[in-house]
């Protein structure tokens, strides 16, 4: 899978697999920047004039207090709790009835660790940990979502921390929570995010030897080879389809 | 024995193709000594009958004693989050119906909440198709747990609770089958309602099998409950107290076997479960016991509940009335398998150009949910389901995530089994019901 087939036209020209060293074994041409176009083609094929078409990514924005519900006593628990709460927490964000709290990275785990232990937080349990990767949308686009739940108040709150995808450090917050332990092994698996502190940061679904990330949105995605004067199914994000 | 952390490799005219192999299994033999030392390490599975799939663990043992415990998963990695990606919101759900293979209503469920939750449109279910959703979710409750009943009866040794369990459990896949056009893998529950209604027999069936069921239960529980094997086997046996659960995130049955009562259905109800009325079962022992009592149990909660919603079905539409969401197909049996009704076909093609343009724009392009990110937790039968889902405002999901019970609660087993009998592994692994399919995605 060289690079020989995309190298004219107009297309873009591969690039190593993100995270990659020696580019197999899926050494594939890039996806196309989210967001642009309407239907995923770019330069030759697209006559429509759509393929211009940039879409913008609306700004998070920062709630209003009050929030309602239980969202402001949160927050003013955690404010209480927490001496550094002013140089952690970066935004508040309320949206869709759930509570979002972004977090710079470097805090993380010491914010963890208020939302467990405080008695009027009681955050027992870490339900989720994930990775999602907003490329294109500033200097730190990989996000790492904790997804916490008070067994206690029977609440919900999500966590949110942004690194870039060039220091993709943060801590790892498995002394808080042991469950976050594959959890945070899957986010490295598909992010190539790095939690350090973490006892064994190793791939878990891929295979060890795996290269790259794959749920990055800039990893390269296969096309599929068809019996046909060598022709190609394109790989999903190159197909002429709606986005 | 390789020194560098990457399999072998070799050039093909196809590109690099690398040997994988047992990777660093040489070095970990070599560290002990077979004829001096009592420890030997025992690797079990991938494939291996009482696994429950595709699992392997790697054991040390000393003797009969399990000192060290470590499970391997990712053998059943499918990518499925990565390929809802590539599809439209709709087509989401033919691809998480497939991730945990025993539950995949709930799957479906999960999936569907959260997009409607990002689309705002939650209250406008009908009630219709919430009942159906609780209806067909309990049943699949029981007949997971059925699968569960039957595979950890085998495990241990019991091989007709394994033929009854998946008899029972055939039953239900033939309800769901009258209901939905296949046995599994549905694509049943969408985002917006269901598929279409529930027919007339189904019904039927359903009610037979609400006066079937109690007896089965009695029958497996003379079968298992006294016999001094089975109790032998199971009673303070991987045992796992609140603590334990909690600090290690595991949910639903095994949380609940250790005392705690903790059910979303109950402490944070969706699809109306705070109307209906069961009790979440527990167990004070926290032993692969208290997790048999605990499904048997749920098992019977879930036929009150069955019988509830039944009860509950008035006439009425079972879709959004949105039609920019609604998914603008009736399906029907034709000889070739099930698809578009032909008269469904026909009125499309014969009514108006808009119309056909209108089926096509919402069957190629799908809706379009607006920016934003929300988290969904519902209780499958292995514990807290959640589904953190993101849009960036296309036709297309941004992210999916599936906080999978089975992946999150896999991670108890060396507690479990640590310090225990290499026997118990098996027990052990088996109460925490894991399915591959839903743990590697």
């Amino acid at each position: 899978m060289t690079s020989d087939r995309n190298s004219t036209g107009g297309v873009p020209v591969p690039v190593t697999p993100a995270g990659a060293s020696s580019g197999a074994p899926a050494e594939h041409p890039p996806s196309s920047p989210a967001g642009r176009g309407m239907f995923g083609t770019h330069g030759s094929g697209d006559v429509s004039g759509f393929g211009g078409l940039v879409r913008q990514r609306q700004p998070i924005e920062e709630a209003p207090r009050p929030y309602g519900g239980y969202f402001d006593e949160v927050r003013d628990a955690l404010e209480e709790a927490y001496p550094y709460f002013g140089d952690a927490i970066e935004k508040v964000v309320v949206d869709r009835g759930e509570l979002t709290l972004h977090v710079r990275p470097e805090r993380i785990a010491e914010v963890c660790q208020v939302m467990r232990d405080d008695l009027a937080l009681r955050f027992e349990l870490c339900s989720s940990v994930s990775g999602v990767d907003y490329l294109g949308a500033d200097e730190r686009r990989l996000h790492v979502v904790y997804q916490l739940t008070s067994m206690t108040y029977r609440r919900r709150v999500r966590l949110e921390t942004a690194v870039s995808a060039e220091a993709p450090h943060l801590p790892s917050v498995t002394a808080v929570y042991p469950t976050a332990d594959w959890q945070e092994r899957e986010t490295y698996d598909m992010f190539g995010i790095v939690f350090d502190g973490h006892p064994n940061l190793t791939r878990i679904l891929m295979p060890d030897d795996w290269e790259g990330h794959p749920q990055r949105k800039d990893y390269p995605l296969g096309g599929v080879p068809v019996e046909y004067k060598g022709a190609e199914i394109p790989p999903p994000d190159r197909r002429r389809s709606y986005q | 024995m390789t020194t560098s952390n990457y399999a072998t490799e070799r050039k093909t005219t196809e590109g690099k193709v690398f040997t994988v192999t047992g990777g660093d299994w040489d070095q970990v033999v070599s560290g002990t000594d077979p004829i001096n030392d009592e420890r030997i390490v025992v690797n079990m599975g991938p494939q291996h009958p009482s696994t429950h799939g595709v699992l392997r663990l790697i054991l040390e043992l000393e003797g009969e004693t399990v000192r060290e415990a470590r499970s391997v998963v990712g053998y059943l990695h499918t990518g499925i989050e990565k390929n809802l990606e590539y599809r439209n919101w709709v087509q989401g759900s033919t691809f998480v119906t497939r991730m945990d293979y025993l539950s995949p209503l709930f799957n479906e469920t999960a999936y569907s909440l959260a997009v409607e939750k990002l689309l705002g449109i939650t209250d406008d279910i009908t009630e219709r198709a919430t009942t159906i959703r609780v209806l067909m979710m309990e049943l699949n409750r029981i007949s997971s747990h059925l699968v569960w009943l039957a595979t950890t009866g085998m495990e241990l040794g019991a091989i007709s609770i394994m033929l009854y369990g998946f008899r029972e459990r055939e039953y239900i896949l033939d309800i769901f089958e009258t209901i939905t056009g296949l046995r599994m893998n549905h694509a049943y529950i969408r985002p917006g309602g269901v598929a279409q209604d529930v027919p007339d027999d189904a019904i039927v069936k359903i009610r037979e099998f609400l006066k079937m069921m109690p007896k089965k239960l009695k029958e497996y529980e003379d079968l298992l409950s006294g016999q001094p094997i089975w109790v032998e086997r199971t009673k303070h046996v991987a045992v796992l107290d609140v603590t334990g659960c909690l600090a290690l995130g595991i949910t639903g049955p095994v949380l609940r076997s250790a005392g705690l009562p903790w059910d979303l259905r109950k402490t944070m109800p969706y699809c109306g479960y705070e109307t209906y009325s069961f009790d979440v079962p527990t167990h004070p022992d926290g032993d692969v016991w208290g997790r048999y009592q605990v499904r048997l149990a749920e098992i019977r909660e879930s036929l009150k509940i069955v019988e509830q919603a039944l009860d509950r079905l008035r006439p009425g539409p079972v879709m959004v009335a949105d039609r920019k969401i609604a998914w603008p197909a009736q399906l029907a049996i034709g000889v070739d398998g099930m698809g578009n009704s032909l008269e469904h076909v026909a009125k499309i093609m014969g009514q108006s150009m808009e119309s056909l343009i209108h089926h096509f724009k919402l069957v190629t392009e799908g809706f379009r949910v607006p920016p934003g990110q929300v988290y969904v937790g519902i209780e499958s039968p292995r514990g807290e389901l959640g589904v953190h889902a993101v849009s960036d405002g296309g036709t297309r999901p941004y992210r999916v995530h599936y906080r999978e019970p089975s992946f999150v609660n896999l991670q108890a087993l060396p507690a479990m089994a640590e310090g225990g009998l290499i026997a118990d592994v098996i027990a052990g692994g088996a109460s925490l019901d894991p399915v591959m399919g839903g743990c590697d995605r």
